[in-house]
C-alpha cells in the first residue's frame, strides 16, 4: 500500500518535470504551429550547464537555477533568430526540419564537449526522507514540486496580465489578424522561446538531480516526452499540458510499478499512439472546429526536378558496376558498401517522406525489422540467406506499414512524432522480447551473405551483391513513380483534402508506400545484419534515420538519382576529408539546416 | 437528382448552415449567391463529404449519402472545385487533370477485398497492355478536355501547376473536375480573381456543359452570370436560405438587398431619404 503511494508520488513528480518541458512546446506550438523539436536539446543543454554550475563552479542551488535558466534561454533565443525566423515564409516542411536540424547539432556539441559517458548531478539539497502517510517524500521533490507550481502561476500572470503576455495570447489565436493590429509577432516568438527554453532547461537539471545522473541520450527522450505530454493535453493548449504530464507520469510511475523499469518509455509512447489514434486533438480538445483550408502546395518547396539523360545514368551505374575491377582500396569499396545500404534506407525514405510526404523520423526501425527478421530465419530455421533478406524486406513492409498505420490520419508534424514514436517503441521490444529477440545480447553469428549456395565473402562480392540490389530497387522505384501511384501519392502530399475529394484513400495509398518503402529499407537492414555478423537493439538507431532524412533532402524530396547521389555524398565526403566520426553527426545536422536554409529542394530538385 | 434537407452545421455557437433545403432535378443549374461568410463553401463542404452536417440529410440521385467519405461520393459521381483553387502545385497539368480520372481507372484497380491494393501495386510495377491502354486513353481524354480552354492550357500541359497563372489554376481545377465525368458538379466561385474576358470565357464554358446536360451547383459573386446560367438562385446569408426562385424574382426581393448591403444599412438609407 505505501509503495502505490510511493509511485504516486513518484508519478506526480516525474510529471511535473516532463510539465515544464510540455508547456514550452505548448507555448510555441501556439504561437508558430510548430512543434519544437529541439526542445530536448534545450533541456539537455540545461542539465550540463547545472552540472558545470553545480561541481565546477560550486553555486548555491538558487543561482544554479537562475544560471541554467538564463543560459538555456539564451539558446532558446539563439534558435529562433538564426534558425526559425528565416525561415518564417518559407514551406511548412523547412521549420520542422530546421528544429530536427538544430536538436541534432546542439546534442552533438554537448556530447563533444562533455563526451558522452554519463555524469553524476549532485542534488544541492539535503538527502533526508519525510514520512508523509503511508509514503516518503524528500527536499527535492519538493522542489521540483515548488519550481512547476511557482513557473505555472509565472507564466500564468505573465499571460494574463502582461502586455506581452497578452500579445502571445493574441498571436496564438490568430497570427494575421494580430501582426494586422500591430503586435510585434518577432517579440513575441522571442519571449515564446526564450521562456519555453528557460522551462524546459530548468527541467533538465532538476531531472539530472533527481536521478543524479546526466548523459547525452536525455535529449531525445526529453523531447518525445514532452511531446507526448503536450499531444495528450492538446496541441498548443498550455494547461491541458500540465494535466498531460502528471497523467503521463502516474501513467509511466505505475506501469514501472506493474512490469518494471525497462518497460517505462514503452507506456510513454504507446499513449502517444493511442491518443493520436483516438483522439489527435488531444484528450481536451474543444467540440469540433472549422476545418481551415490550407493554401495548397505549401508543404513543400516549389521545384523543377532536374533532368538528367538516361544515357548519363547508365554510364554512371557501369562505372560503379566495373570499378572492382580496377586497382581500387578494400577502403574505398566498403565505403561505397555503406553508401549503397543507405541508399537503399534513402530510396524507401524519399518514397515516404517526399513522395507521399510523410515525413518518417523513425524509419531505422524498418531497418531493424528487416535485419532481425533475416538474421533470425537464416539462424533458427536455416532458411538461405538470398531468401532470408527477401523475408526480412517482406517483413518490414508488412510490419511496418502496420506499426505505422495509425499515423494515416495524422499530417506534418503529428505523422513525424509518430513515426518516432514509432520507432522507438519496435526498439524497445527488440531490447524486451527476449523470447525471440535475444534482448539485450543480440544476436551474434549470423551467417555471411550468401547466393545460390556460394558465399560472398570477397569485397568485390559483397561490392557487386549491393550495387545490383539497390540499382533493382532503384529501378523499381523510378517504374513506380511513373505509374498512377506515383501521381496519386505526390497530389496527396501536395493537398490530401483536394486528393480525398477525387476519389484517392489516403489509408490505401499511404499503405502502398510504406509497403513499397519499407520493403525497400527491409532488404537494407537484412544485408546490413548478413555483413555485420552482429546486431542488437542499437545497431538501428535514430541517428541512422536522421541521416537518412538529410540525405534525402540532399538530393532532392522523392528523387531517387538524388537519393542515390546523397547517400554517395554524405558517406563518401567525410571519408574523404577523414572527418572523426564524432563530428560527422554535427555535420549532418549542419548540412540539413543550410539545406533547409539555402537549397530546400535539395541538389536534383523535388519529383 | 440532389435534395437537402434541413441540413445544418455548427461551429461552437455559431450556425454556418442552419436547416437548408435544397433540389436539384437532373440538367439544372442552381447558384447559391450571398455575402462572404453566409455558410455558402460549408454547404458545399457537407454536400462533398469534406465535413459532416449535425442535423438533416442530403439524398442523391434517391440515395441517402449523408456523411459519406469524400472518396465515396467522388466514386459516385460528385465532383467540385475549391474557393481557394486547389491544385497539386508540384504536379504538371497533366497529371493534376489525370488526377480528376482516378476514379475511372478499372485496368489497374481490380476491386477485388483486401489484396486489391496489393494488385493494384503490382500491376502499377509491371504495366500489362491493358492498363497502358487505360492510361493511353485517359491522357487523350486529358487533352480533350484541355482543349475546351482554347490555348489556355494544352502548351502548358507539363508544367508545374504552381508555375501557372491563377486564373490558370481555376480552369485546371475545372478540367480535373470534368476528368472525373461527373453526374453533379459543384464550382465553388470559379470566376474569382478573372478579369472580364476571363469571366466571359469561364460563362461561356459554364453554359456549354450546362448544355450538356451536365447538373450543376454554381457559388458565384458576379450577378450577371448567375442571372444568366441559372434555373434557379438561392440566396443565403448567416447560414440561413432568405430567398429562393427565378433570378430577377430574388434580385429584387428586399431582404437580398438587405443581406448584400449590411443590416441596418438600407434602414439607415431610408431614414436618411426620408430626411
Amino acid at each position: 500500500m505505501s509503495s502505490w503511494l510511493d509511485y504516486t508520488i513518484n508519478g506526480l513528480i516525474v510529471g511535473n518535470v516532463y510539465a515544464l518541458v510540455a508547456v514550452g512546446l505548448a507555448l510555441i506550438f501556439g504561437v508558430s504551429r510548430l512543434i519544437n523539436f529541439a526542445q530536448g536539446s534545450i533541456y539537455l543543454v540545461g542539465a550540463y550547464v547545472g552540472w558545470v554550475a553545480v561541481v565546477q563552479l560550486h553555486t548555491p542551488l538558487p543561482l544554479t537555477i537562475i544560471v541554467v535558466a538564463a543560459s538555456a534561454a539564451l539558446v532558446g533565443l539563439i534558435i529562433e533568430r538564426f534558425g526559425l525566423r528565416p525561415l518564417q515564409n518559407s514551406v511548412r516542411i523547412a521549420p520542422l526540419l530546421a528544429t530536427i536540424g538544430i536538436s541534432f547539432v546542439l546534442d552533438q556539441l554537448v556530447m563533444l564537449t562533455f563526451s558522452p559517458n554519463p555524469r553524476a548531478l549532485p542534488s544541492q539539497l539535503p538527502d533526508v526522507r519525510f514520512q508523509v502517510g503511508g509514503g516518503t517524500i524528500g527536499p527535492l521533490d519538493l522542489l521540483i514540486a515548488g519550481v512547476g507550481i511557482t513557473s505555472a502561476l509565472l507564466l500564468f500572470v505573465f499571460l494574463r496580465y502582461s502586455k506581452l503576455g497578452w500579445a502571445v495570447r493574441a498571436a496564438s489565436q490568430d497570427r494575421d489578424a494580430a501582426m494586422q493590429m500591430g503586435v510585434d509577432v518577432n517579440r513575441v516568438n522571442q519571449a515564446v522561446f526564450g521562456i519555453a527554453a528557460a522551462l524546459g532547461g530548468v527541467s533538465g537539471m532538476l531531472v539530472g538531480m533527481y536521478y543524479n545522473q546526466i548523459d547525452t541520450a536525455m535529449s531525445l527522450q526529453a523531447t518525445l516526452k514532452g511531446v507526448v505530454a503536450e499531444v495528450v493535453g492538446g496541441a498548443g493548449n498550455v494547461p491541458g499540458a500540465v494535466v498531460g504530464s502528471l497523467l503521463l507520469g502516474l501513467v509511466e510511475s505505475y506501469g514501472v510499478a506493474v512490469f518494471g523499469t525497462s518497460y517505462r518509455n514503452l507506456f510513454a509512447f504507446l499513449l502517444l499512439v493511442v491518443v493520436l489514434v483516438l483522439r489527435p486533438n488531444g484528450l481536451f480538445a474543444s467540440a469540433r472546429q472549422a476545418p481551415p483550408e490550407p493554401l495548397t502546395g505549401t508543404f513543400i518547396a516549389p521545384s523543377r526536378p532536374m533532368r538528367i539523360p538516361r544515357w548519363a545514368l547508365a554510364v554512371a551505374a557501369a562505372i560503379f558496376a566495373i570499378l572492382p575491377l580496377f586497382p581500387v582500396s578494400f577502403y574505398v569499396l566498403q565505403t561505397l558498401i555503406n553508401a549503397w545500404l543507405l541508399g537503399m534506407l534513402a530510396l524507401s525514405l524519399t518514397l515516404v517522406a517526399g513522395t507521399i510526404g510523410q515525413v518518417s523520423l523513425g524509419h531505422a526501425a524498418l531497418l531493424a525489422i528487416g535485419a532481425y527478421t533475416s538474421a533470425l530465419l537464416s539462424l533458427t530455421f536455416s532458411v538461405p540467406v538470398g531468401l532470408a533478406i527477401i523475408g526480412g524486406g517482406l517483413m518490414s513492409a508488412a510490419l511496418g506499414t502496420t506499426l505505422i498505420s495509425p499515423s494515416f490520419r495524422l499530417r506534418g508534424h503529428y505523422v513525424s512524432i509518430a513515426t518516432l514514436a514509432i520507432g522507438e517503441i519496435v526498439s524497445l521490444v527488440i531490447l524486451n522480447w527476449e523470447g525471440v529477440t535475444r534482448g539485450p545480447i543480440g544476436i551474434s553469428g549470423i551467417p555471411p551473405l550468401s547466393l545460390f549456395g556460394y558465399d560472398l565473402i570477397s569485397p568485390n562480392s559483397i561490392y557487386w551483391f549491393s550495387f545490383a540490389v539497390m540499382v533493382v530497387l532503384a529501378l523499381l522505384q523510378g517504374r513506380l513513380l511513373t505509374s498512377h501511384l506515383g501521381r496519386s501519392f505526390r497530389a496527396i502530399r501536395d493537398d490530401d483534402i483536394a486528393a480525398r475529394a477525387y476519389g484517392l484513400s489516403l489509408n490505401r495509398y499511404k499503405s502502398l508506400a510504406f509497403i513499397f518503402g519499407g520493403f525497400a529499407a527491409g532488404i537494407s537492414g537484412g544485408i546490413a545484419a548478413h555483413l555485420y555478423s552482429y546486431i542488437n537493439h542499437e545497431t538501428f538507431n535514430t541517428q541512422q534515420s536522421i541521416l537518412a532524412l538529410t540525405v534525402v533532402i540532399l538530393g532532392g524530396l522523392g528523387n531517387v538519382v538524388g537519393a542515390i547521389l546523397g547517400s554517395v555524398a554524405l558517406v563518401g565526403l567525410p571519408e574523404l576529408f577523414r572527418i572523426a566520426a564524432e563530428y560527422r553527426i554535427l555535420i549532418y545536422g549542419i548540412v540539413l539546416l543550410l539545406l533547409v536554409r539555402f537549397r530546400p529542394q535539395g541538389l536534383l530538385g523535388t519529383i | 437528382m440532389l435534395s437537402l434537407r434541413g441540413l445544418t452545421r455548427r461551429f461552437g455557437g455559431l450556425t454556418a448552415v442552419d436547416a437548408i433545403d435544397l433540389d436539384l432535378a437532373k440538367g439544372e443549374l442552381i447558384s447559391i449567391i450571398g455575402p462572404n461568410g453566409a455558410g455558402k463553401t460549408t454547404l458545399f463542404n457537407l454536400v462533398t463529404g469534406l465535413d459532416r452536417p449535425d442535423a438533416g440529410t442530403v439524398h442523391f440521385e434517391g440515395q441517402e449519402i449523408t456523411g459519406l467519405s469524400p472518396e465515396r461520393l467522388a466514386a459516385e459521381g460528385i465532383a467540385r472545385t475549391f474557393q481557394l483553387g486547389r491544385v497539386f502545385g508540384n504536379l504538371s497539368v497533366m497529371d493534376n487533370v489525370l488526377i480528376g480520372a482516378h476514379t475511372r481507372l478499372r485496368a489497374v484497380k481490380p476491386a477485388v477485398p483486401v489484396i486489391g491494393p496489393l494488385l493494384e501495386l503490382g500491376l502499377a510495377l509491371l504495366r500489362p497492355a491493358s492498363v497502358r491502354a487505360e492510361e493511353e486513353r485517359l491522357r487523350e481524354d486529358v487533352k480533350a478536355i484541355l482543349a475546351r480552354f482554347g490555348e489556355r492550357l494544352l502548351p502548358r500541359i507539363d508544367q508545374p501547376a504552381y508555375s501557372l497563372s491563377y486564373a490558370n489554376r481555376r480552369r485546371v481545377e475545372i478540367a480535373r473536375a470534368l476528368a472525373l465525368k461527373p453526374r453533379l458538379l459543384l464550382l465553388d466561385e470559379p470566376t474569382a480573381g478573372m478579369n472580364p474576358t476571363e469571366t466571359a470565357e469561364m460563362q461561356g464554358l459554364v453554359a456549354e456543359l450546362k448544355a450538356e446536360g451536365l447538373t450543376i451547383l454554381l457559388i458565384e459573386h458576379k450577378l450577371e452570370m448567375v442571372m444568366r446560367l441559372s434555373d434557379g438562385v438561392i440566396v443565403m446569408d448567416e447560414g440561413k436560405k432568405i430567398a429562393e426562385g427565378p433570378g430577377e424574382q430574388v434580385r429584387n426581393d428586399p431582404k437580398v438587398i438587405e443581406a448584400y448591403l449590411g443590416h441596418g444599412l438600407s434602414e439607415t438609407a431610408e431614414q436618411e431619404s426620408a430626411a
